[in-house]
Protein backbone atom coordinates (compact mmCIF):
# COMPACT_ATOMS: atom_id res chain seq x y z
CA UNK A 1 0.00 0.00 0.00
CA UNK A 2 1.45 3.47 -1.57
CA UNK A 3 1.69 5.94 1.08
CA UNK A 4 0.89 3.94 4.45
CA UNK A 5 1.47 6.77 7.04
CA UNK A 6 -0.78 9.39 5.58
CA UNK A 7 -3.41 7.09 5.29
CA UNK A 8 -2.64 5.13 8.90
CA UNK A 9 -2.87 8.80 10.75
CA UNK A 10 -6.16 9.95 9.03
CA UNK A 11 -7.66 6.64 10.05
CA UNK A 12 -6.56 7.22 13.63
CA UNK A 13 -7.39 10.91 13.67
CA UNK A 14 -10.92 9.57 12.87
CA UNK A 15 -11.02 7.18 15.56
CA UNK A 16 -9.63 8.91 17.87
CA UNK A 17 -12.44 12.11 17.40
CA UNK A 18 -14.84 9.53 17.19
CA UNK A 19 -13.37 7.61 20.78
CA UNK A 20 -13.03 11.46 22.19
CA UNK A 21 -16.27 12.67 21.10
CA UNK A 22 -18.70 9.26 21.80
CA UNK A 23 -17.11 8.34 25.10
CA UNK A 24 -16.43 11.96 26.62
CA UNK A 25 -20.78 12.26 26.01
CA UNK A 26 -21.42 9.14 27.36
CA UNK A 27 -19.55 10.00 30.61
CA UNK A 28 -21.07 13.79 30.87
CA UNK A 29 -24.65 11.88 30.51
CA UNK A 30 -23.90 8.87 33.38
CA UNK A 31 -22.41 11.77 35.46
CA UNK A 32 -25.79 14.21 34.90
CA UNK A 33 -28.09 10.99 35.26
CA UNK A 34 -26.42 10.48 38.49
CA UNK A 35 -26.53 13.82 39.95
CA UNK A 36 -30.13 14.83 38.62
CA UNK A 37 -31.31 11.24 40.19
CA UNK A 38 -29.80 12.21 43.28
CA UNK A 39 -31.33 16.04 43.51
CA UNK A 40 -35.12 14.86 42.58
CA UNK A 41 -34.75 12.31 45.00
CA UNK A 42 -33.58 15.08 47.58
CA UNK A 43 -36.20 17.10 46.54
CA UNK A 44 -39.00 14.66 46.84
CA UNK A 45 -37.94 13.69 50.20
CA UNK A 46 -37.92 17.57 51.42
CA UNK A 47 -41.47 18.10 49.22
CA UNK A 48 -43.12 15.19 51.08
CA UNK A 49 -41.61 16.50 54.62
CA UNK A 50 -43.57 20.19 53.47
CA UNK A 51 -46.85 18.43 52.49
CA UNK A 52 -47.00 16.48 55.84
CA UNK A 53 -46.31 19.78 57.84
CA UNK A 54 -48.99 21.60 56.42
CA UNK A 55 -51.52 19.05 56.89
CA UNK A 56 -50.67 18.35 60.66
CA UNK B 1 -58.26 38.26 11.01
CA UNK B 2 -58.14 34.67 9.58
CA UNK B 3 -58.55 31.93 12.19
CA UNK B 4 -56.65 29.64 10.00
CA UNK B 5 -52.85 29.24 11.31
CA UNK B 6 -50.44 30.85 8.90
CA UNK B 7 -47.03 28.59 7.76
CA UNK B 8 -45.04 30.21 10.47
CA UNK B 9 -47.86 29.40 13.27
CA UNK B 10 -48.02 26.22 12.30
CA UNK B 11 -43.94 25.44 12.36
CA UNK B 12 -43.89 27.21 15.29
CA UNK B 13 -46.22 24.87 17.00
CA UNK B 14 -44.50 22.01 15.45
CA UNK B 15 -40.81 23.12 16.79
CA UNK B 16 -42.41 24.21 20.24
CA UNK B 17 -43.89 20.55 20.77
CA UNK B 18 -40.22 19.28 21.81
CA UNK B 19 -39.75 22.60 23.89
CA UNK B 20 -40.65 20.77 26.74
CA UNK B 21 -37.46 19.02 27.83
CA UNK B 22 -39.11 16.81 29.14
CA UNK B 23 -40.94 15.22 25.98
CA UNK B 24 -37.52 16.22 24.46
CA UNK B 25 -35.63 13.34 26.92
CA UNK B 26 -37.92 10.46 26.84
CA UNK B 27 -37.85 11.48 22.53
CA UNK B 28 -33.60 11.61 22.51
CA UNK B 29 -33.45 8.13 24.96
CA UNK B 30 -35.84 6.32 22.00
CA UNK B 31 -33.55 7.94 19.24
CA UNK B 32 -30.01 7.21 20.79
CA UNK B 33 -29.85 3.51 20.14
CA UNK B 34 -31.04 3.81 16.51
CA UNK B 35 -28.95 6.70 16.27
CA UNK B 36 -25.66 5.12 17.69
CA UNK B 37 -25.80 1.68 16.30
CA UNK B 38 -26.46 2.01 12.90
CA UNK B 39 -23.71 4.40 12.79
CA UNK B 40 -21.29 2.19 14.33
CA UNK B 41 -21.90 -0.14 12.29
CA UNK B 42 -22.12 1.89 9.08
CA UNK B 43 -18.62 3.86 9.65
CA UNK B 44 -17.05 0.81 10.50
CA UNK B 45 -18.35 -0.93 7.13
CA UNK B 46 -17.62 2.22 5.06
CA UNK B 47 -14.10 2.28 6.58
CA UNK B 48 -12.98 -1.55 6.33
CA UNK B 49 -14.68 -1.47 3.15
CA UNK B 50 -12.65 1.67 1.65
CA UNK B 51 -9.29 0.56 3.72
CA UNK B 52 -8.94 -2.76 1.69
CA UNK B 53 -11.76 -3.18 -0.33
CA UNK B 54 -12.46 -0.13 -2.43
CA UNK B 55 -9.72 -0.46 -5.27
CA UNK B 56 -6.66 2.22 -5.35
CA UNK B 57 -6.82 5.17 -7.88
CA UNK B 58 -4.53 4.77 -10.89
CA UNK B 59 -2.99 8.77 -10.14
CA UNK B 60 -3.46 8.85 -6.64
CA UNK B 61 -2.40 5.27 -5.83
CA UNK B 62 -3.59 4.19 -1.75
CA UNK B 63 -3.82 7.62 -1.01
CA UNK B 64 -7.17 7.72 -1.83
CA UNK B 65 -8.36 6.24 0.69
CA UNK B 66 -8.25 8.96 2.97
CA UNK B 67 -11.22 10.25 0.98
CA UNK B 68 -13.45 7.96 3.49
CA UNK B 69 -12.85 10.22 6.38
CA UNK B 70 -12.17 13.59 4.41
CA UNK B 71 -15.14 13.97 2.55
CA UNK B 72 -17.41 12.67 4.83
CA UNK B 73 -15.88 15.35 7.59
CA UNK B 74 -15.73 17.90 5.16
CA UNK B 75 -19.68 17.11 4.69
CA UNK B 76 -20.46 17.28 8.31
CA UNK B 77 -18.14 20.14 8.99
CA UNK B 78 -20.50 22.33 6.52
CA UNK B 79 -23.94 20.52 7.28
CA UNK B 80 -23.17 20.84 11.14
CA UNK B 81 -22.61 24.80 10.28
CA UNK B 82 -25.87 24.54 8.38
CA UNK B 83 -27.79 22.89 11.60
CA UNK B 84 -26.05 25.77 13.77
CA UNK B 85 -27.74 28.20 11.62
CA UNK B 86 -31.42 26.75 11.49
CA UNK B 87 -31.27 26.69 15.46
CA UNK B 88 -30.36 30.28 15.16
CA UNK B 89 -33.12 31.03 13.58
CA UNK B 90 -35.01 28.67 15.61
CA UNK B 91 -33.60 30.47 18.69
CA UNK B 92 -34.12 34.34 17.17
CA UNK B 93 -37.58 33.70 15.77
CA UNK B 94 -39.40 30.96 18.07
CA UNK B 95 -37.19 31.52 20.99
CA UNK B 96 -37.21 27.98 21.32
CA UNK B 97 -34.87 27.20 24.41
CA UNK B 98 -34.11 23.46 23.10
CA UNK B 99 -32.18 25.54 19.79
CA UNK B 100 -29.90 27.46 22.02
CA UNK B 101 -29.09 24.17 23.65
CA UNK B 102 -28.71 22.32 20.41
CA UNK B 103 -26.23 25.13 19.05
CA UNK B 104 -23.77 24.77 22.04
CA UNK B 105 -23.85 20.92 21.83
CA UNK B 106 -23.47 21.48 18.18
CA UNK B 107 -20.64 24.19 17.96
CA UNK B 108 -17.86 22.54 19.89
CA UNK B 109 -18.81 18.71 17.63
CA UNK B 110 -18.64 20.63 14.35
CA UNK B 111 -15.25 22.65 15.20
CA UNK B 112 -13.94 19.20 16.18
CA UNK B 113 -14.89 17.89 13.23
CA UNK B 114 -13.95 20.79 11.01
CA UNK B 115 -10.37 20.31 12.42
CA UNK B 116 -10.11 16.67 11.55
CA UNK B 117 -11.46 17.67 7.59
CA UNK B 118 -8.45 20.38 7.88
CA UNK B 119 -6.20 17.51 9.45
CA UNK B 120 -7.09 15.01 6.79
CA UNK B 121 -6.85 17.40 3.62
CA UNK B 122 -3.14 18.11 5.19
CA UNK B 123 -2.66 14.43 5.21
CA UNK B 124 -3.52 14.20 1.77
CA UNK B 125 -2.48 17.23 0.57
CA UNK B 126 1.05 16.18 1.67
CA UNK B 127 1.59 13.55 -0.99
CA UNK B 128 -0.19 14.50 -3.43
CA UNK B 129 0.47 18.78 -3.80
CA UNK B 130 3.68 18.29 -1.95
CA UNK B 131 2.71 20.42 0.53
CA UNK B 132 1.33 20.19 3.89
CA UNK B 133 -1.24 23.29 3.08
CA UNK B 134 -2.08 26.20 0.48
CA UNK B 135 -3.77 29.49 0.87
CA UNK B 136 -6.16 27.98 -1.80
CA UNK B 137 -9.83 29.12 -1.94
CA UNK B 138 -11.51 25.86 -0.31
CA UNK B 139 -8.77 24.75 2.05
CA UNK B 140 -9.05 29.10 3.16
CA UNK B 141 -13.00 28.97 3.36
CA UNK B 142 -12.59 25.88 4.99
CA UNK B 143 -10.32 27.24 7.88
CA UNK B 144 -12.90 30.25 8.19
CA UNK B 145 -15.07 27.67 9.12
CA UNK B 146 -13.31 26.52 11.57
CA UNK B 147 -12.84 30.12 13.02
CA UNK B 148 -16.64 30.67 13.00
CA UNK B 149 -16.82 27.53 15.00
CA UNK B 150 -14.67 28.39 17.49
CA UNK B 151 -16.54 32.05 17.56
CA UNK B 152 -19.85 30.75 18.10
CA UNK B 153 -18.25 28.51 21.13
CA UNK B 154 -16.08 31.75 22.70
CA UNK B 155 -19.21 34.13 22.38
CA UNK B 156 -21.52 31.72 23.90
CA UNK B 157 -19.58 31.67 27.15
CA UNK B 158 -18.34 35.39 27.14
CA UNK B 159 -21.62 36.48 28.41
CA UNK B 160 -22.65 36.36 32.34
CA UNK B 161 -26.15 36.46 31.36
CA UNK B 162 -26.42 32.96 28.94
CA UNK B 163 -29.46 34.34 26.99
CA UNK B 164 -27.31 37.19 25.67
CA UNK B 165 -24.58 35.08 24.49
CA UNK B 166 -27.25 32.59 22.71
CA UNK B 167 -28.49 35.83 21.33
CA UNK B 168 -25.19 36.93 19.93
CA UNK B 169 -23.64 33.35 19.15
CA UNK B 170 -27.10 32.85 17.26
CA UNK B 171 -26.50 36.18 14.85
CA UNK B 172 -22.52 35.03 14.49
CA UNK B 173 -23.57 31.86 12.93
CA UNK B 174 -26.44 33.44 10.70
CA UNK B 175 -24.27 35.58 9.35
CA UNK B 176 -21.22 32.74 9.11
CA UNK B 177 -23.46 30.73 7.38
CA UNK B 178 -22.02 32.88 4.14
CA UNK B 179 -19.25 30.63 4.14
CA UNK B 180 -20.94 28.02 3.10
CA UNK B 181 -21.87 28.50 -0.57
CA UNK B 182 -18.28 29.83 -0.30
CA UNK B 183 -17.36 26.62 0.49
CA UNK B 184 -19.55 24.73 -2.03
CA UNK B 185 -18.66 26.96 -5.00
CA UNK B 186 -14.97 27.92 -3.60
CA UNK B 187 -13.93 25.17 -6.51
CA UNK B 188 -16.14 26.88 -9.40
CA UNK B 189 -15.70 30.68 -8.77
CA UNK B 190 -11.49 30.44 -8.49
CA UNK B 191 -8.97 28.59 -9.83
CA UNK B 192 -7.80 26.22 -7.03
CA UNK B 193 -5.23 23.25 -6.43
CA UNK B 194 -8.31 21.30 -4.45
CA UNK B 195 -10.20 18.84 -7.21
CA UNK B 196 -13.63 19.90 -7.98
CA UNK B 197 -16.52 18.12 -6.87
CA UNK B 198 -16.89 14.39 -7.49
CA UNK B 199 -20.86 14.35 -6.61
CA UNK B 200 -23.71 16.75 -7.57
CA UNK B 201 -26.94 16.67 -7.63
CA UNK B 202 -26.88 17.57 -11.53
CA UNK B 203 -25.40 14.96 -13.03
CA UNK B 204 -23.66 11.42 -12.62
CA UNK B 205 -20.62 11.09 -10.04
CA UNK B 206 -17.41 11.40 -11.76
CA UNK B 207 -15.98 8.64 -9.29
CA UNK B 208 -15.93 4.88 -10.50
CA UNK B 209 -19.03 3.02 -7.80
CA UNK B 210 -16.69 0.70 -6.74
CA UNK B 211 -15.28 4.13 -4.76
CA UNK B 212 -18.82 6.08 -4.78
CA UNK B 213 -20.42 3.09 -3.06
CA UNK B 214 -18.46 3.08 0.74
CA UNK B 215 -17.67 6.80 0.08
CA UNK B 216 -21.92 7.00 0.81
CA UNK B 217 -21.63 4.32 3.77
CA UNK B 218 -18.95 6.19 5.29
CA UNK B 219 -20.89 9.43 5.16
CA UNK B 220 -23.82 7.87 6.18
CA UNK B 221 -22.25 6.44 9.46
CA UNK B 222 -20.54 8.83 10.13
CA UNK B 223 -23.79 11.53 9.74
CA UNK B 224 -25.45 9.71 11.97
CA UNK B 225 -22.97 9.42 14.13
CA UNK B 226 -22.93 12.91 14.72
CA UNK B 227 -26.26 13.37 15.22
CA UNK B 228 -25.84 10.03 17.96
CA UNK B 229 -23.22 12.52 19.51
CA UNK B 230 -25.30 15.76 19.35
CA UNK B 231 -28.72 14.14 20.87
CA UNK B 232 -26.29 12.25 23.74
CA UNK B 233 -24.73 15.94 24.59
CA UNK B 234 -27.73 17.65 24.53
CA UNK B 235 -29.92 15.55 26.79
CA UNK B 236 -26.59 15.63 28.92
CA UNK B 237 -27.20 19.48 28.42
CA UNK B 238 -30.95 19.67 28.93
CA UNK B 239 -30.27 17.35 32.34
CA UNK B 240 -27.67 19.87 33.48
CA UNK B 241 -29.76 23.30 32.57
CA UNK B 242 -32.62 21.42 35.19
CA UNK B 243 -29.82 20.65 37.54
CA UNK B 244 -29.24 24.49 37.65
CA UNK B 245 -32.71 25.18 38.32
CA UNK B 246 -33.01 22.44 41.00
CA UNK B 247 -30.09 23.81 42.67
CA UNK B 248 -31.01 27.55 42.29
CA UNK B 249 -34.79 26.83 43.58
CA UNK B 250 -32.28 24.78 46.44
CA UNK B 251 -30.84 28.39 47.42
CA UNK B 252 -34.23 30.19 47.35
CA UNK B 253 -36.41 27.20 49.00
CA UNK B 254 -38.42 27.15 46.54
CA UNK B 255 -40.77 23.72 47.27
CA UNK B 256 -41.57 22.85 44.09
CA UNK B 257 -40.44 22.78 40.47
CA UNK B 258 -40.18 26.04 38.48
CA UNK B 259 -41.32 24.55 35.15
CA UNK B 260 -43.94 21.99 36.62
CA UNK B 261 -42.27 19.06 35.46
CA UNK B 262 -43.09 15.74 38.40
CA UNK B 263 -40.43 14.52 40.13
CA UNK B 264 -38.41 11.90 38.07
CA UNK B 265 -39.41 12.99 34.81
CA UNK B 266 -35.69 14.15 33.94
CA UNK B 267 -33.28 11.30 35.04
CA UNK B 268 -35.38 8.47 33.64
Amino acid sequence: MTHLPYIIASYGLAFGLALFLSVGAALRLRRDRARLAALECARGRRDRVTRRGETA
Amino acid sequence: MSATPTLTERAGALFHRYANPGRFLRLGVKLQPWLTWPALILSLTGLVWGLFFSPADWQQGDSVRIMYVHVPCAWLASSGYFALAVCSVLSLVWRHPLADLAAVEIGPVGACITATCLATGSLWGKPMWGTWWVWDARLTSVLVLFFLYLGHIALIRAFDDPQRGYRAAAILALAGAVDLPIIKFSVQWWNTLHQPDSIGLRGAPTMSHAMLWPLLVCTLGFTLGFAAIVVARLRAGVMESRIRSLLSGQHRGEPSPADGTPVGEYAA
